[in-house]
Parts: C-alpha cells; sequence; structure tokens
C-alpha cells in the first residue's frame, strides 16, 4: 500500500527527517517510523504527548512498545506482512492501555510506518494523557465516539434512576394494596392469597375470624376517633398475641382473620382465644374517658385432607362464630360436625323472640 | 412532547426558584404529582399549561422565561452533562456555529427520539451565521437563543443574537460574532471529570 506519493529520487533515499513527515503527521497524528533495525526516526505530533520523552526520536520501538501481535516477527519489515500489517501493541508505561496500529512500508523507502490508534482504550487513554479534539484527525471518528459514550452514559443513568423509582413505586403500590391502611394489618385480598396459599401447600393451620363485640356502640356514643383508636389498639393487640409467622388481617369495619400456621391442636386454640378476648376485654382509654369491647371468636383448623378448601374454611370460620355469638359473645368457638344445626336452631329463637345476632 | 423537555422545566424552575416554588406551579397547572420523567412522552398540552404558569408566577413573558431555560441548560451544574455534550461540537465558538447545521444530527444521536427540528445556516457576512427554523415551533427559537448566549459566554466570546420572524421562512436567529476570544472562557476537556455528572 502506497500511502505517500512522494516522487522516488533516484540514488540513495534523504533520511526520514527530510522526509515530508508534515503531512503523515495531519493524517495520522498518532504515528511512528521505524528504521529497519528498530530505531524510531519520526513521530506524530499525539504520539508524542503520550508521556514518552524526548528521547523517544532515536530510541528503539521496543524500549517504550511491547509488541503483543504479532507473537514472532524476525525484523520490522516483518511486521508490516504478518497479520497483513496489523499489530497489537502497548506503552510500556501505560500497560493498562492496549493500542492497535498498522504497519506498511513507506514507498521507495526502507522505513516502516506504524500508525496507531487506542481502540477500546480510548477514554482512558484520553483522560491518562488529556488529549483534545485537536489530538485526533479531523476524519477520526474519536471524538465523535467520545461523544456518543458520554451521551449514552447519561441516557442510560437516567434511565437507571427512572427504573428504581418505577421499582419503589411497584413495591409501594403492592404493599399498599395488601395492606390495611388504619391498622397496618394485612387486608382481606392478602388474607385470601395467603389463604389460598397455605391450602395449596397443604399446610396444617387454623383459620381464626374475630368480630368485635360492642364496637357499634363505642362509634355511635363516642365518635370515629374513638372506633379508630379502638381498631388500632385490638390491632396492637392481635399482633402481640401471634406469631411473625401468623398473618392477621383486618377483613371489615370491626372483622378480623388470622392464619395461624401449624397450630391446629384444640386446647391451644381455646387457650389463645380466651387469652386475646380477655386482652380485647381490657378498657382502652380515649379522651378521658374509656372504650370497652370484647370479641367473639371463630375457628376452622385445615387438617391433612385433599379436599379442604378456602370456601369451606371461610364457611366453617362463619358458622363457629355465630355460634360465639349465640353463647353469648366474649367466646370462641370451633368448628365441628353438625354445628350448623346448633346455629340454625339459635337463629330462629331468636328471630321469634326478636332479638337479631 | 419529550418527557426531556418537561423535566428541563420542572428542574429551571427547581434548581433557580425552589422546590416550593415548582411545586406550586405544578399544583395550580395540575402536573402530575411526582413530576416529570425525562424518559416518558407526556401530551404537548401538559406542557404549554406548564409554560402559562411558570410565566405568570415568575411574572415574566413565554418568551423570556424560554430563553432563561435555554441558559439554564447551559449554565447550571446540575445540567453539566448537556453543557458538556454541546462543548463537543467544536474547540471554538466559531467552530462550533460552523457545526450549528449538524446539531439536529448530534442531538438525535444522544437521545434518539427528541424530536429536534431542522436548523439551516447562511453566512450572510464575515462572523455572521444566520439559522433558520423553519420546521420549529416557533417558540423553541427562545430556547436555542438562551442556548446560543450561554454557550457563547462559556466559550468566552462574544456575540449579538437577534430573533427575527419571518412569515414566509419562520423564526430566524442572526448571530453576530464580535469577538471569538472576548474573555477566557471555562475550560472543557475531552475526559471527563471524575466527579459524577448529575443528570437532568
Amino acid at each position: 500500500m502506497n500511502v505517500i506519493s512522494k516522487p522516488v529520487t533516484a540514488g540513495a533515499a534523504a533520511p526520514y527527517t527530510a522526509f515530508c513527515d508534515a503531512t503523515i503527521s495531519r493524517l495520522m497524528p498518532l504515528h511512528v517510523v521505524v528504521s529497519p533495525s528498530g530505531v524510531i526516526v519520526g513521530t506524530g505530533p499525539t504520539l508524542r504527548k503520550l508521556g514518552l520523552g524526548p528521547e523517544i526520536e532515536g530510541s528503539d520501538i521496543r524500549d517504550f512498545f511491547d509488541i503483543l501481535r504479532p507473537r514472532t516477527f524476525n525484523d520490522i519489515a516483518d511486521l508490516t506482512t504478518a497479520m497483513q500489517g496489523r499489530i497489537k501493541l502497548r506503552l510500556r508505561h501505560a500497560r493498562h492501555l492496549p493500542m492497535t496500529g498498522l504497519a506498511v512500508p513507506l514507498q521507495g523507502r526502507d522505513e516502516v510506518l506504524l500508525n496507531l490508534s487506542f481502540g477500546f482504550s480510548v477514554v482512558d487513554a484520553v483522560q491518562t494523557f488529556d488529549l483534545t479534539c485537536g489530538d485526533f484527525a479531523a476524519t477520526d471518528l474519536t471524538v465523535e465516539m467520545l461523544y456518543l459514550i458520554e451521551a449514552k452514559s447519561a441516557a442510560q443513568t437516567e434511565q437507571k434512576r427512572l427504573n428504581d423509582r418505577l421499582q419503589t413505586a411497584k413495591l409501594t403500590a403492592e404493599e399498599q394494596a395488601m395492606t390495611d391502611d388504619l391498622t397496618g394489618l394485612a387486608n382481606r385480598r392478602s388474607l385470601d392469597t395467603a389463604l389460598a396459599d397455605g391450602l395449596m401447600r397443604g399446610s396444617e393451620f387454623a383459620l381464626m375470624q374475630i368480630d368485635l363485640d360492642y364496637f357499634k356502640a363505642v362509634n355511635d356514643t363516642m365518635g370515629h376517633a374513638a372506633g379508630d383508636m379502638v381498631l388500632k389498639t385490638v390491632a396492637d393487640h392481635l399482633r402481640t398475641e401471634t406469631r411473625a409467622s401468623d398473618r392477621v388481617a383486618r377483613i371489615g369495619g370491626d372483622e378480623f382473620m388470622i392464619i395461624l400456621s401449624r397450630l391446629t391442636n384444640h386446647e391451644d386454640l381455646m387457650r389463645l382465644s380466651n387469652r386475646m378476648i380477655k386482652r380485647l376485654e381490657e378498657p382502652i382509654p380515649f379522651e378521658g374517658e374509656v372504650c370497652r369491647i370484647s370479641g367473639s371468636i371463630g375457628i376452622s383448623v385445615a387438617e391433612r385432607s385433599a379436599e379442604t378448601t378456602s370456601e369451606r374454611m371461610m364457611r366453617e370460620v362463619d358458622t363457629a362464630l355465630y355460634a360465639s355469638k349465640y353463647g353469648g359473645r366474649g367466646q370462641a368457638t370451633i368448628y365441628r360436625e353438625g354445628l350448623e344445626d346448633f346455629v340454625e336452631s339459635e337463629a330462629q329463637r331468636a328471630a321469634a323472640s326478636g332479638n337479631n345476632r | 412532547m419529550h418527557g426531556l423537555i418537561n423535566r428541563s422545566i420542572q428542574c429551571f424552575i427547581r434548581d433557580n426558584y425552589g422546590q416550593s416554588t415548582w411545586d406550586t406551579v405544578a399544583r395550580d397547572a395540575h402536573l402530575p404529582a411526582l413530576g416529570f420523567e425525562a424518559m416518558l412522552e407526556y401530551d404537548d398540552q401538559v406542557t404549554h399549561r406548564m409554560l402559562d404558569m411558570v410565566a405568570l408566577h415568575l411574572d415574566k413573558s413565554r418568551p423570556a422565561v424560554l430563553e432563561d431555560v435555554g441558559t439554564y441548560l447551559i449554565t447550571h451544574s446540575n445540567t453539566r452533562a448537556i453543557r458538556r455534550l454541546l462543548r463537543f461540537a467544536g474547540e471554538t465558538f466559531e467552530e462550533f456555529l460552523n457545526s450549528l447545521d449538524d446539531l439536529p444530527d448530534r442531538v438525535r444521536l444522544a437521545v434518539p427520539d427528541l424530536q429536534f427540528p431542522r436548523l439551516d445556516t447562511v453566512e450572510p457576512g464575515p462572523n455572521q451565521v444566520e439559522v433558520t427554523l423553519s420546521e420549529a415551533d416557533p417558540e423553541f427559537g427562545f430556547v436555542l437563543m438562551g442556548i446560543l448566549r450561554a454557550l457563547a459566554d462559556d466559550y468566552g466570546a462574544l456575540v449579538f443574537i437577534d430573533h427575527k420572524v419571518d412569515p414566509e421562512a419562520g423564526v430566524i436567529l442572526a448571530i453576530n460574532l464580535l469577538d471569538a476570544a472576548f474573555a477566557e472562557g471555562n475550560a472543557f476537556s475531552l475526559a471527563r471529570t471524575q466527579i459524577k455528572e448529575k443528570a437532568v
């Protein structure tokens, strides 16, 4: 490949320095011209900014560069042919900055021209040697590439921020969708999911519903603020009386539901229920007065059985809860076969005496 | 409107006039409660509503507000990424002006979906450049004027910029470069400084 169109004069070639290296320097500011023995006889202006010192010209190229590819070569002229002139090298004093180059013979001369480039290490190189636009040829796309890298990384940073914000918003929304605002307990949706989950895994657990007794009276006589206060206190009590593995939910105005994992022993369940009711009956101070409530509890136990469904457990809990209410409130009932009949007859008796619930 | 534009106006208000001013503008103009996202697209009406409200609150005309936004994009530390990207276009302001018609391509390379209007430049005389924005929203001319004035300052050049509206050609910015080396400009290095660039 002929890169220099200078007419070749007859006889011995003039020394390289007399040659028109100004043209090469403008086209290829990052070049070196090397004599057949490996001595650097010419350098481009950008190359001279790479911290090589003035002694570079006249030195052996191998004192300043490690030539990595081609791996072996006998003399400098081989560089122009070994890999079609492609070479890989690095500065000995900046080994973290690999460079690529193209070696071509200078027409009619013995010297070899090496045009160099930083390739992927260009961002580091620009930083390390404080290179400017003027250090690259006008046709070299390095500056445009640096622009592009910077533009894309700014866009990527912004994209990442957006993703972070969306992720946070998503988690918050998910949590809000699963939480009861007033008490911070799980809500109905969350409980339904956990119940279906527990049944699907075939785990042993009990489902408990607690309806507050006399809550309507508190709300009616002392106001909604008192009512809210009571609900929050109840939530605290239920949290205290359960374990972290249990799921406590507020599923309606004064209705709470709890999934008690691995708790199916009837005696344990009754003991826990009674403790909870006792807690609920503790007077709750509010603006100089006290609110008094109680709670009725219904429980259904999920044994290891294939036919247990969410609907069935909900129905059983409901029946057990009515049994507690008809039984005089402030008590707990665990569902058993035939309990429906008792509730049915109590309901009829209540209707007959004009009493509801 | 591209979210980047709405977000720029939001940051301009926040950084120059304070969060509470932005909150008021956002409330009065019924803007998204959490502000704009630079990577999303918004209805044009939202931008216009915002600009009307900003002009009202700052007691300035819309053109004055838009020119201030342009200045903000170049001068504020929170938007230094934009200043840097523009400074890539030339080592001197003269070079920058000479490559002004490349600006839309340059912007597209950075943000492919941002519609940046075509710029047609002519040189009516020495040190004079006229930019015609034939396809642009006429108001964009004010933003560009703010950007160019601030950039000239950044390069240390003294310029005079005139904003004209030609009924046929559209908005024309007549730029007169009075002194390319009027003051010492701000430094620009190809290498990014180690300070982390804050995104707008």
